[in-house]
């Protein structure tokens, strides 16, 4: 326990110094990647890790995230901080819709409603024309502040709220892992009838779980549209993402604090190289990788990349 | 000590045409041991089952304290305060022995701290300090049944319904756990047997209910159970039964 803590304090404090030393714009922007795409996978985890709700619609929360974040701004020149608020509760809205019914199916028909749900989003969004339809938002580029959240002259700012945002998502994580909330999930997740039996409302706390979920990928979306200051339905809305959320937490461990945080750190550097050296053309390479990556870890190391650091020290 | 605590009144549950349960009724006070004897198929589980809601009965009432409870959830029934475990035990098996027990307390201790003192307490009383940190899906079959009850007991219910826990278990085992239940009853629980072999209930039970193909067919104290000619027929056959009543030697 104590070692854990000074390993992360270690951690932190090297994410903090990084971009001090590398001052290159695509270290910077790598290391932006992974830990924005360890947050959201950590809000994955929460619902399909620990609460074992295989969810194929996270990426449509990302996406209401930063519509809500874009629309606020081009029209009523909205700040993008009450807009991630705004983004938040439409996304816990749609948790709840989605939830209200498909939490009710057993077993896989769950993760099979969420593709569903995330591609009429994507439907939604490629044609609605006020939302700017298939091509998308340009975000106005306003001076460079904190409360306009936009930073031209250097990433440094974008990394610095991103490290914010990862750190609350693990402090988030930490807290649920010791509540009830969190014992209630994994006990949803191991046995439905056996959880009822003692008194849990499993429908009640899938649907917490669910939104807990929806609200830090809704932030992560929001950060994203104020990043890239471009997004259009499938840059943020895709299919491949919520599956790129999947096999993150799968390569560093489902239902492990750090699981999401190790693949993260795996998963973004080889999909940023594969896109830098093969370009387009590369597209699909990354998850080529991925699948030997898992098969391997199937048979190797079943519980994830995180069992190597657990291995031989106490559960 | 509350006279009819809980009431079975007229429960019928049906699966397509077969009847698992028919027009059942009896009741239950507080702090009484209740042995529910049959079978095969007999309708015990079922009946189990409809009393914690994981079935709708297609007719009749459940009345706990006076409030009719069959039209509710499972996990209402818990929280109100009966708890059950299952035939097939349905322990969390890859958390601890601990973990699985906090989950149980959980439901009156919301805080950490308190669910893990009270589990700690609770784990002490079912003989599982030593074990507090094994995976539960390591315990033996015995110590899994085990931690299955007191599960339910942290939720700390006024009833426990248990379905077969003595089915499996060697002679010194069977032992323990007629002694556990007796302890349990000692700290004001009321508990429901459900026994598919008598031996285990009969010195324990205040009163034995017997089912058969869905139907009471008999109740009483476990002397007079066993020497119904009703029950001798249910489970040793017809042509047994005829046997015995030429055979002067007293049951047993
Ligand atoms: N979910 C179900 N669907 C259909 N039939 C069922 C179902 N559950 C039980 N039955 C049937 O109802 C009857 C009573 O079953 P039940 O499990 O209640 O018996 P039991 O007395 O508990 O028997 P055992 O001693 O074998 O556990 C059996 O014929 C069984 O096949
Ligand atoms: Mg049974």
């Amino acid at each position: 326990m104590k070692k854990g803590l000074i390993a992360l304090i270690i951690f932190l404090g090297a994410l903090v110094a990084f971009p001090l030393i590398f001052q290159d714009p695509f270290p910077r922007h790598t290391l932006i990647m992974i830990m924005l795409y360890a947050a959201m996978g950590i809000g994955w985890n929460i619902i399909g890790g620990y609460t074992g709700q295989v969810s194929f619609g996270n990426a449509a929360f990302f996406g209401v995230g930063a519509y809500a974040t874009a629309i606020m701004l081009v029209n009523f020149g909205i700040t993008p901080w009450l807009g991630m608020l705004v983004g938040c509760v439409f996304s816990v809205a749609l948790a709840i819709i989605v939830g209200y019914p498909c939490f009710r199916l057993q077993g896989h028909y769950f993760a099979i409603a969420t593709i569903a749900v995330g591609e009429i989003m994507l439907l939604v969004f490629t044609n609605w024309e006020y939302a700017g339809a298939a091509v998308g938002i340009y975000m106005p580029i306003l001076p460079e502040s904190f409360m306009n959240f936009e930073f031209h002259t250097s990433k440094l700012p974008y990394y610095y709220i991103i490290l914010v945002i990862f750190v609350a998502a693990i402090g988030v994580c930490w807290f649920f892992e010791r509540s009830r909330l969190g014992y209630y999930c994994r006990a949803i997740k191991e046995d439905p009838d056996g959880a009822r039996s003692l008194g849990i409302n499993i429908q009640r706390y899938k649907m917490i779980a669910f939104s807990i979920s929806a609200i830090i990928t809704s932030i992560c979306g929001t950060f994203y549209a104020q990043y890239v200051l471009y997004i259009h339905p499938t840059s943020t809305m895709d299919l491949m993402m919520s599956i790129q959320l999947c096999i993150i937490c799968l390569i560093g461990g489902l239902g492990k604090l750090y699981g999401p945080v190790i693949g993260a750190f795996v998963f973004i550097p080889l999909t940023e190289l594969t896109r830098v050296y093969l370009g387009s053309e590369g597209q699909g390479v990354d998850l080529m990788i991925y699948s030997m990556l898992i098969i391997i870890l199937a048979i190797w190391r079943p519980q994830g990349l995180w069992a190597i650091f657990t291995k031989g020290t106490a559960k | 000590m509350k006279k009819d605590l809980l009431i079975i009144d007229n429960i019928t549950k049906r699966f397509g045409g077969l009847l698992a349960n028919q027009n059942i009724s009896f009741s239950i006070d507080e702090g009484e041991i209740i042995g529910l004897i049959g079978p095969n198929g007999a309708g015990k589980s079922t009946l189990f089952n409809c009393i914690s809601c994981y079935y709708n009965s297609n007719s009749g009432k459940i009345l706990f304290n006076g409030t009719d409870i069959s039209r509710k959830t499972p996990e209402a029934i818990c929280q109100m305060g009966i708890g059950r475990t299952f035939q097939l035990v349905r322990i969390f098996k890859e958390m601890t022995v601990l973990e699985n027990i906090m989950i149980g307390a959980f439901l009156k201790h919301a805080k950490q701290g308190d669910a893990t003192a009270k589990a700690e307490e609770t784990a002490n009383l079912f003989g599982f300090t030593e074990k507090l940190s094994l995976e539960a899906g390591s315990l033996t079959i015995s110590d899994q049944k085990r931690l299955e009850v007191a599960r339910a007991f942290a939720t700390e219910p006024k009833i426990l319904l248990l379905d077969e826990m003595m089915a499996g278990l060697n002679i010194q085992e069977v032992r323990e756990t007629t002694d556990l239940i007796l302890k349990l009853r000692g700290m004001g629980l009321t508990l429901v047997l459900v026994e598919h072999v008598m031996e285990g209930i009969m010195p324990i039970a205040n009163r034995v209910i017997v089912l058969d193909y869905g139907l009471k067919i008999a109740e009483g104290t476990p002397e007079e159970v066993v020497n119904n000619e009703k029950v001798i027929e249910a489970y040793f056959g017809k042509k047994y039964h005829a046997k015995r009543r030429g055979n002067t030697a007293p049951l047993q």
